[in-house]
């Protein structure tokens, strides 16, 4: 367990090793989902926000590119309520539309064609329910919408269990990226399984996003730590105390456990090592 | 004319065609996407994609979402 948790993907993008100086400009170490290329590793949800207007304020304060959003009917008793895109407005983010609440496979292929007309937009996050309790997808019917959707022309990042061989399969299947929960959507529980995730994360041969149940800021650094490419997260920050506070946090939380797994971590050891030196003592 | 309308049963006057159904309903074409009878209506067809008595529609758009 020395050289311990640094999966080779991370290294050949980054371009430590043709810097000569030794370290990585930041600006070098960018992600691509689907042939787009983004620099910031967050992606923040829009939902549970007191309004939209904080919520646009927390999205620019976590320096995100990407911002999941979900799709449904309008109201029609009140068309002049306030629009998402009036406040997050979609020149300026990225929108990344779910499938959030859909059961089935065809509900979540209906969802995303609505999308892809309201937006024009074919990089979709698929989540496909299995009940309400804890909200874990069902992973059968989560490959079958995948693969629908797949031949259907959309570029789909998936939800998932943080299932090793499950995440084989959707990569085989086509997914654009692998999104595991670290622990139930909402609960703020921190990464459960790091084994599970580390193992996705040098599986896969496309981006690995920890997607749901980050709590706080040291959640979504082990996540990138253990070699995730981006993380995902919606509840931690809109149900902070203080929202805006809390997506600036988990903006450098991202950018620490990215360097830290860049870096490369010291081995761990059972015993004490001094950093003064022995020799020399009076 | 009686339209189904993300789940309402209303009576409309003039909506011959999806693009005049939007407009009535005071929605913006730009923001939304609409299914007519289970069939998306891209936004190009809302001129020429007329109404029928009974016919189910829905209209979306986005908000907040993780």
């Amino acid at each position: 367990m020395n050289a311990p948790i640094l999966g080779q993907s991370g290294l050949s993008q980054s371009g430590l090793s043709q810097s000569g100086q030794g370290f990585a400009a930041e600006s070098q170490d960018a992600w691509t989902v689907a042939g787009r290329s983004f620099r910031s590793r967050l992606i923040v949800g829009t939902g549970k926000y007191k309004d939209y207007a904080t919520n646009a304020a927390a999205a620019e304060a976590a320096g995100a590119e990407v911002v999941t959003v979900a799709l449904r009917r309008v109201n029609l008793s009140d068309p002049s309520q306030p629009m998402l895109a009036d406040f997050v407005k979609p020149e300026r983010f990225t929108y990344l539309p779910n499938t959030a609440g859909c059961f089935t496979g065809e509900d979540a292929v209906r969802t995303l064609r609505l999308a892809r007309e309201a937006g024009g937009w074919d990089l979709v996050k698929l989540e496909v329910l299995s009940q309400t309790r804890h909200l874990y997808p069902d992973m059968e019917e989560t490959l079958r919408a995948l693969k629908l959707l797949v031949a259907d022309g959309f570029k789909v990042m998936v939800y998932c269990t943080d299932d090793v061989v499950y995440a084989q399969k959707l990569q085989d299947a086509g997914a654009a990226a692998i999104m595991p929960a670290a622990a139930p959507i909402g609960s703020g529980l921190g990464i459960q399984n790091r084994v599970n995730i580390r193992l996705i994360v040098e599986q896969a041969g496309v981006p690995v996003l920890v997607d749901a149940g980050v709590g706080t800021a040291s959640d979504a650094t082990m996540a990138m730590e253990l070699g995730c490419d981006a993380v995902l997260t919606n509840t931690a920050i809109a149900e902070a105390r203080d929202p805006i506070r809390m997506a600036r946090a988990m903006k450098h939380a991202v950018i620490a456990g990215r360097e830290a797994y860049l870096a490369g971590r010291m081995p761990k050891k059972l015993y004490a090592d001094p950093s003064s030196p022995l020799a020399g003592l009076i | 004319m009686r339209l189904v309308v993300n789940g309402e049963t209303r009576d409309f006057e003039r909506a011959s065609n999806v693009a005049a159904l939007v407009e009535t309903l005071g929605l913006d074409l730009r923001k939304v996407a609409v299914e007519r009878n289970l069939e998306i209506v891209p936004r190009s067809l809302y001129l020429a994609t007329g109404l029928w008595d009974g016919d189910r529609i829905e209209i979306v758009h986005f908000i907040g979402g993780g």
